[in-house]
């Protein structure tokens, strides 16, 4: 039990603060109840599967520049293929929206095996190809989502026998994240291909000579990061009922929010519950803000020092532990 | 004469020849991939190529060279700066709102604040605390773009003005020749001077081939790394300076566009992103050679989309085959 907590102590950490805020933002605002939080959640979807790709990416060794850019032309992608067609068509559109991003995802996995270029020059050039491919695709926000697939991620479902009271707090959108997250990264978690990412991740020769198949772990990482991003530009498409083809803020912050939730830039180290855990903390932290009437504009400037406060620190523990 | 030296040495072939003196001199199939650009753009469009564009071309191949160049310094000790776009765009805005005030020379200095106490902030974070650069660097900038926001709700009354010699500077020519030369020429002779010539050159390659070894023979690591990210700052303040020069409107994300060709061209240029490897000069050719993209993308008329994905792709291609080209030996 101990153990668990000492290894897992900087999630429990973060789930910590996202509780304390939570409590905190009761006190300040006492009116802030359920219907908030659902909301809360709905903004965050799309942050947290872009940190939840940025992760994956970042654990097996790389970095992921192009993943706004990725979210962006699947959420096209998806809004131009349902509209105008039938409600029934997007059950046919949400799975072949996925396997583009997987297929995408897998292209720069590829480049980067293939050209031996640095991850980071491939997946900025991809930045500026899937720009690109979005903006060919819909020259202007517009497209229209399933009705079905746009209730998916308002409101609440009464679960039996659990109070109202309770369910009131579990918004869809919330659920809708979990299972999506879970599905895709337990069975991860559990199986070769997991450790093999970590392997690549925290020694890429290490892993090589031990006999991990290091190219295809690589693709394979970079392909789950696009299914995630395509999760990412799905939920954009179904909170706004369109597709953009400019990409949104997510490139930065799914860096911030993977390195705040304890994933080491370099690879090997850390899970995707506490990047989703920071973003939350990231989201709440831009309420409470709003909600003490501080200047719009400066919230940037708290929200970046947070960033820069918590890395440097946890750089610093980091850098204590390994002395001692 | 190839003929004749090729058959004095017959178990050396050509092709293995011509590969081994490009990666001896890097910088010559840039050259090579620059004429070839140039040379095409001619066939597109007879009669572009006069003097006239070869000034255009450098006055906007300048401070992307410049910002080019606080990628490569940042990159050859293994890290990358993303506050630069940031940073020039401060220094910009700060010198054009606070040059309605006072004098020209205080608003230029007063304007170059920011960027030292962002590098300082950047060297520090990097350096002693070792957080990793692109973390560090995008999280400044960050944070300084909000700083500017609220910077510019102070001064939106006060209006902005460019002086008139930064104007001069940024898009007069003399006898066809740009001024933003007399800025450009001394500030990469003095690049290219410190990292060939100078102890702190040298410092800079050791501590990104291998920092430990860097640090066992004495370098102190984080004087390096503060010094670094404070001239790269500084950097990129003069940049914004001379940018804003150029466009004349002064905006909250004036320079930030040129953020990511940055570190294209540097990379372009045959800098390692992994450090210890690569110069100055490949930046220049390889920050002339986004721009000369840039033109040639305009003027095939292709819809916007198509244009990036060209050039994202060119980017790609350029780096995997300069890739190719020096490190297969």
């Amino acid at each position: 039990m101990t153990a668990y907590i000492r290894r897992n102590s900087w999630v429990i950490g973060l789930f910590a603060l996202f509780v304390t805020l939570l409590v905190f933002t009761k006190i300040i605002q006492p009116d802030y109840d359920a219907g908030d939080f659902g909301s809360l959640v709905r903004a965050a979807l799309p942050f947290a599967f872009a940190v939840a790709a940025q992760s994956i990416v970042i654990i097996a060794g790389g970095i992921d520049l192009s993943v706004a850019s990725m979210m962006a032309v699947t959420s096209v992608t998806a809004a131009v293929l349902m509209n105008g067609a039938s409600e029934e068509f997007a059950l046919v559109a949400v799975p072949l929206v996925l396997a583009m991003g997987f297929c995408l995802g897998a292209v720069n996995g590829i480049l980067i095996v293939v050209t031996r270029v640095p991850d980071i020059v491939v997946t900025l050039a991809m930045l500026f190809v899937l720009e690109g491919v979005a903006l060919l695709i819909l020259g202007s926000p517009g497209g229209a989502a399933a009705n079905w697939l746009k209730v998916m991620i308002v409101g609440t479902v009464a679960i039996p026998g659990v109070l109202a009271a309770i369910t009131a707090w579990i918004p869809n959108a919330l659920i809708v994240l979990l299972v999506s997250v879970a599905l895709v990264w337990i069975p991860l978690k559990r199986s070769r291909l997991g450790l093999s990412i970590y392997a690549i991740g925290s020694s890429q020769l290490a892993a090589f000579r031990s006999g991990v198949p290091v190219s295809r772990t690589k693709i394979l990482a970079y392909a789950l990061a696009g299914l995630f991003a395509a999760m990412g530009g799905l939920s954009l498409t179904m909170s706004t009922g369109i597709g953009a083809p400019i990409p949104g803020p997510y490139l930065m912050a799914s860096v911030a929010a993977a390195v705040l939730g304890g994933v080491i830039l370099g690879g090997g180290r850390g899970g995707i519950v506490g990047p989703i855990v920071a973003v939350f903390i990231l989201r709440l932290v831009r309420t409470d803000l709003t909600l003490l009437s501080v200047d719009p504009n400066a919230t940037t400037i708290i929200e970046g020092t947070i960033m820069v406060v918590v890395v440097m620190l946890g750089a610093y523990l980091a850098l204590r532990a390994r002395s001692r | 004469m190839t003929m004749a030296s090729a058959s004095a040495n017959p178990p050396v072939p050509l092709g293995r020849r011509v590969k081994r003196f490009m990666s001896d001199y890097p910088v010559i199939p840039l050259i090579v991939l620059l004429v070839v650009l140039v040379v095409i753009l001619q066939l597109i469009r007879p009669g572009i190529v006069n003097e006239r564009w070869i000034a255009n071309t450098i006055k906007f191949a300048i401070p992307l060279a410049l910002l080019a160049g606080c990628q490569t310094m940042a990159m050859l000790t293994g890290g990358i700066d993303m506050s630069v776009g940031t940073v020039a765009t401060i220094s910009a805005f700060v010198m054009a709102t606070q040059v309605v005030s006072i004098d020209p020379a205080s608003a230029i200095l007063l304007s170059l604040v920011p960027a030292v106490i962002i590098g300082a902030v950047n060297g520090i974070g990097v350096g002693i605390f070792r957080v990793h650069p692109l973390v560090m660097t995008l999280g400044t900038g960050l944070v300084g773009f909000g700083v500017l926001q609220v910077y510019q709700r102070t001064v939106i009354a006060t209006g902005s003005d460019i002086p008139d010699f930064l104007a001069w500077l940024g898009t007069g020519l003399t006898y066809g020749v740009p001024n933003a030369l007399l800025l450009f020429v001394p500030i990469a002779a003095l690049i290219i001077f410190t990292l060939k010539y100078t102890g702190f050159g040298r410092l800079l390659y050791a501590v990104g081939d291998n920092e430990r070894a860097a640090k066992l023979s004495g370098v102190s690591y984080w004087k390096v790394i503060v010094t670094l990210y404070v001239a790269s700052a500084v950097l990129a303040g003069i940049t914004g300076l001379l940018y804003v020069g150029l466009i004349k409107a002064p905006s909250l994300t004036l320079v930030e566009p040129l953020l990511l060709p940055s570190v294209a061209a540097a990379v372009i240029g045959g800098t390692s992103i992994f450090g210890g490897r690569g110069g100055y000069t490949g930046s220049i050719i390889g920050a002339l050679i986004l721009t000369v993209m840039t033109t040639m993308l305009t003027i095939l008329q292709m819809p916007e989309g198509a244009r990036r994905i060209l050039f994202g792709l060119i980017v790609l291609f350029v780096t995997a085959a300069y890739i190719r080209i020096v490190e297969d030996r």
